[in-house]
């Protein structure tokens, strides 16, 4: 391992993370509140800066100021590690996700791994700990309730999560996430096939069950971050906050910056394997000028903040699931539907070569 | 007793959930856009748009002593207010007017009028009490303060909210 590379990798990180990942998650939170409000006929925060800009700075320093409160009966060591562990996972997952074609000849995402999506199954379903150790930690009934069904639910939907995107990899022939990327510039987003030979019938007979991958993937995601129509493990109304009840301060945070870090890691990945990535037809990629390195990250993150409105929206419309109903949606559904879908892409595939 | 509810038989489309979720969406998605683009109508933004200006004649606000065209403050200590505040946020101390004065008659002056702010409930009872129209409650609602001793408010804060007030019977002038 050169030194360059190092030095490199490290300025990716560093850039990426403290640039662009931290600030969108603050401001994520920002636009949660806004767009909650304007689904409801409110304004939102709107008093700290231009239009309210500047409430994430104003939350930041609320509640680094808080009294970081340790309940008396808790298992300390946990208590502390578990809002750790819930950030950690969210945050190597971006590792592997491409967010840009090249800048100055250094290709833009992290880790190249050629097992790239089983890289993000393996670290994303990491995330369940930190809910489930401190749901345990806090001895307390609704924490631990919360942290029950934390991992009942995320067992469910790993499932599914799992065998939606096994129809995108047939598609492509290769786990790498950059080649995905790659196949979707010269094919057409897998799920609106406008490039390349785009007339072709069986291309479209192919979005099909790509759209409905999509889908299930996407309903998989939203369990998997613990957003609204599943999200069990914090019913506000029904544990009172479920696993974070016991916790303030920064460590509550944590838990909410794991959230929406989550929600955008999320989304990267929904953007990569649907989305065509960084791509945008009409704007080649950065080997043409580092003008267009730049628009390609613009673009890969434009699209991501698109997925998270989505999150947002659907979050704010959908009443959340019973418990039994989640349950049955996902074991009798959902894992059928991508089951299906990844025999009807075969079946498409045997038949035509793209 | 039981009862059992009957559930509605939801047919195949309805069972789909999809149309709903869909619908419901958009439903969501109108009432964001209408927002975005300042199409629904909001609450009022307190500090900065008021509704001062369309308070009713008979708001109640703070009370507030007045002074009537010669300058005399109308009040003349005679307690009525004291007794009949519910919450007992008045407390006045009378003085005597000196006999060369032009309203010696009068006899009684408030040396102290204090309102504890904090206490008072804005029921108006003073201002219905006063036989001699001195206490009014005026249209003052913001009433702030960071300590216990700022919310009192001492005879020229009272003067200086009711101002003079016109019109009203000067039974105590020279002519009559």
């Amino acid at each position: 391992m050169d030194f360059p590379f190092v030095v490199i990798s490290l300025l990716k990180i560093v850039g990426i993370l403290f640039l662009v990942i931290l600030p969108m998650v603050s401001y994520a939170v920002y636009a949660e509140r806004r767009v909650s409000a304007f689904i409801q006929d409110r304004l939102g925060p709107n008093r700290v800066g231009p239009a309210g800009l500047f409430q994430p700075i104003a939350d930041m320093f609320k509640l680094l100021l808080k009294e970081d409160f340790t309940p008396a009966n808790v298992n300390t060591f946990y208590y502390w590690l578990a809002p750790c562990l819930a950030v950690m996972p969210a945050i190597i997952t971006i590792a592997v996700v491409p967010f840009g074609s090249t800048l100055f000849g250094v290709p833009m995402v992290i880790a190249d791994v050629n097992v790239g999506i089983l890289f993000v199954f393996a670290i994303a379903s990491l995330g369940v700990y930190g809910i489930v150790i401190g749901g345990w930690a806090s001895n307390s009934k609704y924490p631990f309730l919360g942290g029950i069904r934390s991992s009942a639910q995320m067992l469910s939907y790993e499932l599914s999560l799992g065998l939606a995107v096994i129809p995108v990899f047939l598609l492509v022939g290769n786990l790498r996430l950059t080649s995905v990327v790659r196949y979707q510039i010269e094919h057409g987003w897998s799920i609106a096939p406008f490039v390349g030979d785009w007339t072709n019938p069986w291309k479209w007979l192919l979005t099909v069950p790509m759209v409905t991958s999509f889908l299930v993937f996407m309903i998989a995601i939203f369990a998997e971050t613990n957003r609204l129509p599943f999200d069990l493990p914090e019913a506000e109304q029904e544990l009172a906050g479920g696993y974070n009840t016991e916790y303030s301060s920064m460590k509550f945070a944590l838990y909410f910056l794991g959230e929406y870090t989550a929600m955008i890691t999320g989304s990267a990945v929904i953007v990569t394997l649907f989305f065509g990535g960084w791509h945008l037809p009409g704007i080649p990629d950065g080997s043409h000028g580092w003008i267009f390195g730049l628009i390609n990250i613009v673009v890969f993150f434009g699209k991501v903040a698109v997925m998270i409105f989505v999150f947002m929206w659907v979050r704010w419309t959908l009443p959340r699931f019973r418990y039994d109903q989640l349950m049955r949606l996902g074991w009798l559904f959902f894992f059928e539907i991508a089951l299906v879908n990844i025999f009807v892409v075969a079946a498409i595939l045997s038949f035509v070569r793209l | 007793m039981t009862v059992t509810v009957p559930r509605p038989k939801l047919n195949w489309r309805e069972r789909l959930y999809l149309p709903a979720i869909l619908a419901g969406l958009v439903i969501t998605f109108k009432h964001f856009k209408n927002m975005l683009f300042g199409r629904t109508k909001v609450t009022m933004q307190y500090p900065e748009q008021r509704w001062d200006s369309n308070l009713p004649d008979h708001y109640r606000g703070a009370p507030a002593l007045v002074r009537d065209e010669d300058g005399r403050v109308r009040c003349v200590a005679c307690q009525l207010c004291e007794f009949i505040c519910p919450p007992r946020a008045i407390k006045i101390i009378p003085g005597e007017i000196p006999s060369k004065d032009r309203f010696a008659k009068v006899e009684k002056y408030p040396e102290a009028f204090d309102i504890d702010m904090i206490r008072c409930i804005f029921c108006g009872m003073c201002e219905e009490v006063c036989p001699e129209q001195a206490i009014y409650l005026r249209k003052d609602y913001a009433i702030t303060g960071f300590t216990r001793a700022e919310m009192v408010h001492h005879k020229e804060k009272l003067l200086e909210i009711g101002g003079v007030m016109h019109g009203v019977v000067l039974k105590w002038n020279d002519k009559k």
